[in-house]
């Protein structure tokens, strides 16, 4: 069964859970933040691809819930919760957050990728979730998978090379 | 905003993304002394997962070059090259055979060269678009990023991303004549105009 594993894709501003032996991925986060949110005992990861720290942001009237901090990470939960998660069993790994472009005049858009590792890291610990690893901020995408059977995250940069965390 | 926009409203816009890369295609041909050809622009609402497929996928390795357009339009361009064709580029450009943008040593002068021609194309592509729709235009100097496009093209959808879950993307491929077949190998200008300027681009050419 080695390499015919199934592996759950996540996209920009979407969240999804898997079962182990399947592992989880999204690709390509930029000042984005991927979050894994996981129940090891039972087996159980969520992802979610966050875009933006706080829901105040949006302008128009609906809200995609995956796209924010402050409304994803809640929403996450909720989800594991519904799959037989314990919330205190839950533990966290992140990585992204990072800056892509390197401009003289540093507005609120360019700083984004903190914004949005600080937001969530907020959001965990409202929850009382233990962060046990995290790879943010630099200048590098990064491509990540969890897998929720050794609760490793694997991040991918094109300059930096692979790591697990 | 983007609900009104009729199949009418886009193709005017595919004129700007055909003035602006018809403009930036003459500008490369020039510098290279290569023929350059592009293709007729393609003009969708889209969602961001769609954008990341556009440019060949969030891990597609790409060199891209991004500014933001402030005055009587707002915005984002992107000008984006699969990492193999930019080296082509800047080979041709600092007469360097060996250069390659992913190894770490000697980058200088032609990461330097990659930032002119990213500096070049989206000027010559937006002072069309100036000229063409008289809208006072000012970008920001552009910055350059060799990495993941699903990395890259996300900065260019915060703006956005707080307004909507789609995109109007004004998409206009480029490449070198003798490689039209390979898909692999065009570069792509990415004009994201933010939702509130589609009023103001209406209007200066016209269209209600």
């Amino acid at each position: 069964m080695i390499g015919s594993q199934n592996v759950v894709k996540v996209g920009i501003a979407q969240m999804d859970l898997v079962h182990s032996p399947a592992t989880i991925r999204t690709s390509g986060l930029g000042s984005c933040v991927g979050v894994v949110i996981y129940d090891s005992t039972k087996g159980i990861a969520g992802l979610i691809h966050i875009m933006l720290p706080s829901s105040s942001l949006a302008k128009a009237g609906q809200v995609t819930t995956a796209k924010f901090a402050d409304t994803g990470i809640p929403a996450l939960i909720e989800q594991l919760k519904l799959t037989g998660a314990s919330p205190y069993r839950m533990k966290a790994k992140l990585a992204g957050g990072a800056q892509m472009f390197q401009f003289a005049n540093a507005n609120d858009t360019m700083r984004i990728g903190p914004r949005n590792v600080e937001a969530v890291l907020e959001e965990l610990k409202k929850y009382s979730i233990p962060v046990l690893g995290k790879d943010t901020g630099g200048n590098s995408g990064r491509t990540i998978e969890f897998n929720p059977e050794t609760c490793l995250l694997n991040i991918r940069t094109v300059n930096q090379g692979v790591k697990d965390i | 905003m983007t609900n009104q926009i009729t199949s009418f409203h886009l193709d005017v816009l595919k004129e700007i993304g055909n003035i602006g890369a018809a403009h930036a295609a003459t500008a490369l041909s020039g510098l290279l002394q290569t023929k350059i050809d592009m293709k007729v622009p393609a003009v969708e609402i889209v969602t961001f997962n769609d954008m990341v497929e556009r440019g060949g996928g969030a891990e597609k390795v790409v060199a891209g070059t991004y500014l933001q357009i402030d005055g009587d339009a707002n915005g984002g361009m992107f000008f984006i090259l699969p990492v193999e064709q930019a080296n082509r580029f800047i080979r041709k450009l600092i007469h360097d055979e060996q250069f390659d943008l992913q190894k770490s040593e000697n980058q200088e002068l032609g990461v330097s060269a990659m930032q002119e021609l990213g500096n070049i194309l989206s000027g010559s592509y937006l002072s069309a678009l100036s000229d063409f729709t008289g809208l006072k235009i000012y970008p920001t100097p552009p910055a350059l990023s060799v990495d993941m496009f699903g990395a890259i093209i996300s900065f260019g959808l915060i703006e956005l991303s707080q307004v909507s879950d789609h995109v109007v993307v004004i998409d206009t491929s480029i490449f070198e004549e003798s490689m039209e077949q390979s898909e692999q190998v065009n570069g792509h200008f990415f004009l994201l105009p933010n939702p509130e300027s589609f009023q103001s681009i209406f209007k200066a050419l016209g269209v209600e």
